[in-house]
């Protein structure tokens, strides 16, 4: 088994257009939900998210290829370069012909399809874009990505909807491990906050009007966010080979499927995936400094996580640190672990823990550390990530200092 | 049909039970409607009576739609008719 580690990372989310930005946002606590800008917002009942502003697709991408990159393909795309950039790869030769692409997206080209249906239903218009298709399938980021960056390698596309970036990571992380590939371009991407995207979870009567508030009692549900994470995933011995810069080590995984509800969460579900992430890695539960949690900010999942968080770790459960970023940057859905990774990342390397914002009422069934409203200085050696999707779908990566 | 009715019938048809099994004094719960029945009961209930619901799902108690009975949702319904429609 080979040992994998990040060389590069790479994001746009509402707190920044790139990973120092990004950081530094989640460093001081800064919220990047706002008021939606998007046609038709006055028909919206949540009219909140997070989302990403002053991002010029026009300039970053010629006419032929804005035809065919979807909003999440272009975040996806501006994230990737970043990762690539950083780990100073160039994939050509064998490195090229192993190396691949694994992301996540719940929706892939949700604003294609709003456009379009948009266009033929509500305007009449009786022919759409040649490229909609293209445009709009879940795998058009991975395959751009690939085009864009000559990885010849497994390519393919994870769709668990909030867990999608994790089962992705986990599996990108799966395929370098064992050989298989030198390394792995590896995160997720969304962008559904547009009219329909939107519109369909009003339906679901789970989002906050006004704040995402984890794990405070006072919370009253998720707010949606966009943007991507991408992220290098490599072989420790051909990242030290060519002396790359190391953020951290990617060392077990777990995914564990509820198999009970197709929305509600399960505690046994999220313990089991946990717990398996800790005896995939070799790692002892007391090890574990900082979770990044799920954190969505509804009733049901922050009681459900603090529940399976207290059962796997017992006592040391309340000696580490657990926060959600979700109250800053939103919730980006099939992108989500992939930009809460980064705060993994910062706990690690830079031993600042990313704060849960909004916290404003202790809640007895979330009594942990979540480390409210201001970031913290903290040796952290060990880190979880935390994924729970609709449909019960779980994956929990772990990451090691290096 | 009355408001009662239309509500009983919603309720039944969700609760998978014979309207005539549902009574104005009947709660969600011993009915065996569950938080998604009870978000798809609100959906149904604003497209029948053309009204819009206040109802997070997170805090079922803290909206002003009072979903403790049959009887409650009733009235609830009738008080947001009057001031919607």
């Amino acid at each position: 088994m080979k040992r994998v580690v990040i060389t590069g990372a790479g994001t746009i989310n509402a707190l920044g257009h790139d990973v120092p930005t990004t950081l530094e946002a989640m460093r001081n606590g800064t919220c990047g939900i706002g008021p939606l800008e998007l046609r038709d917002v006055e028909r919206l009942s949540i009219q909140i998210g997070g989302q990403v502003r002053g991002f010029e697709a026009e300039g970053r991408y010629n006419r032929q290829q804005m035809t065919l990159y979807d909003r999440f393909t272009q975040f996806t795309l501006a994230a990737a370069k970043e990762a690539i950039d950083q780990a100073g790869l160039v994939f050509s030769g064998d490195l090229a012909a192993k190396s691949g692409v694994v992301l996540g997206t719940a929706g892939g080209g949700v604003s294609t399809w709003d456009d379009n249906y948009r266009s033929v239903y509500e305007d009449g218009k009786n022919r759409v874009h040649p490229f909609v298709v293209p445009k709009l399938m879940n795998n058009a980021a991975a395959s751009h990505v690939s085009m864009e960056h000559n990885l010849k390698g497994p390519s393919f596309t994870v769709s668990t909807a909030c867990a999608s970036s994790n089962h992705a990571m986990a599996q990108a992380f799966a395929m370098v491990r064992s050989g298989m590939a030198p390394a792995m371009i590896t995160g997720g991407s969304e962008s559904m906050l547009c009219f329909g995207g939107v519109k369909a979870w009003e339906g679901l009567r789970v989002m906050s009007r006004d704040a995402c508030r984890p794990f405070s009692a006072n919370r009253n549900g998720m707010v949606q966010g966009e943007g991507a994470g991408v992220f290098v995933f490599e072989e420790y011995a051909h990242a030290k080979a060519r002396g790359a810069e190391i953020l951290c080590e990617v060392v077990g995984y777990a995914m564990s499927s509820d198999a009970a509800d197709i929305v509600m969460p399960s505690k046994n579900g999220a313990a089991r995936a946990m717990a398996g992430a800790l005896a995939d890695a070799g790692i002892n539960r007391d090890e574990v400094g900082y979770i990044n949690a799920h954190g969505t900010g509804t009733a049901a999942n922050d009681k459900t996580e603090c529940a399976a968080v207290a059962d796997v770790f017992g006592p040391h459960a309340d000696k580490l640190m657990m926060s959600s970023t979700k109250s800053m940057h939103g919730h980006l859905i099939g992108g989500t672990g992939a930009v809460e990774l980064l705060a993994c990342i910062m706990a690690l390397r830079d031993g600042v823990i990313a704060p849960t914002i909004g916290y404003e009422e202790p809640d007895p069934e979330c009594a942990l550390d979540v480390v409210p409203n201001e970031a913290r200085e903290a040796k952290v050696t060990v880190a979880l990530s935390n994924a729970f999707a609709f449909g019960g779908m779980n994956a929990v990566l772990a990451l090691k200092k290096v | 049909m009355s408001t009662m009715d239309q509500v009983i019938a919603i309720i039944a048809e969700q609760a998978i039970l014979d309207p005539s099994d549902v009574s104005p004094e009947s709660t969600l719960e011993e009915l065996g409607i569950d938080s998604l029945g009870l978000v798809e009961s609100i959906f149904a209930i604003e497209e029948a009576f053309d009204i819009s619901v206040p109802f997070n799902a997170n805090n079922p108690g803290d909206s002003d739609f009072d979903i403790s009975s049959v009887a409650s949702i009733v009235q609830a319904i009738d008080r947001l008719r009057a001031e919607q429609g």
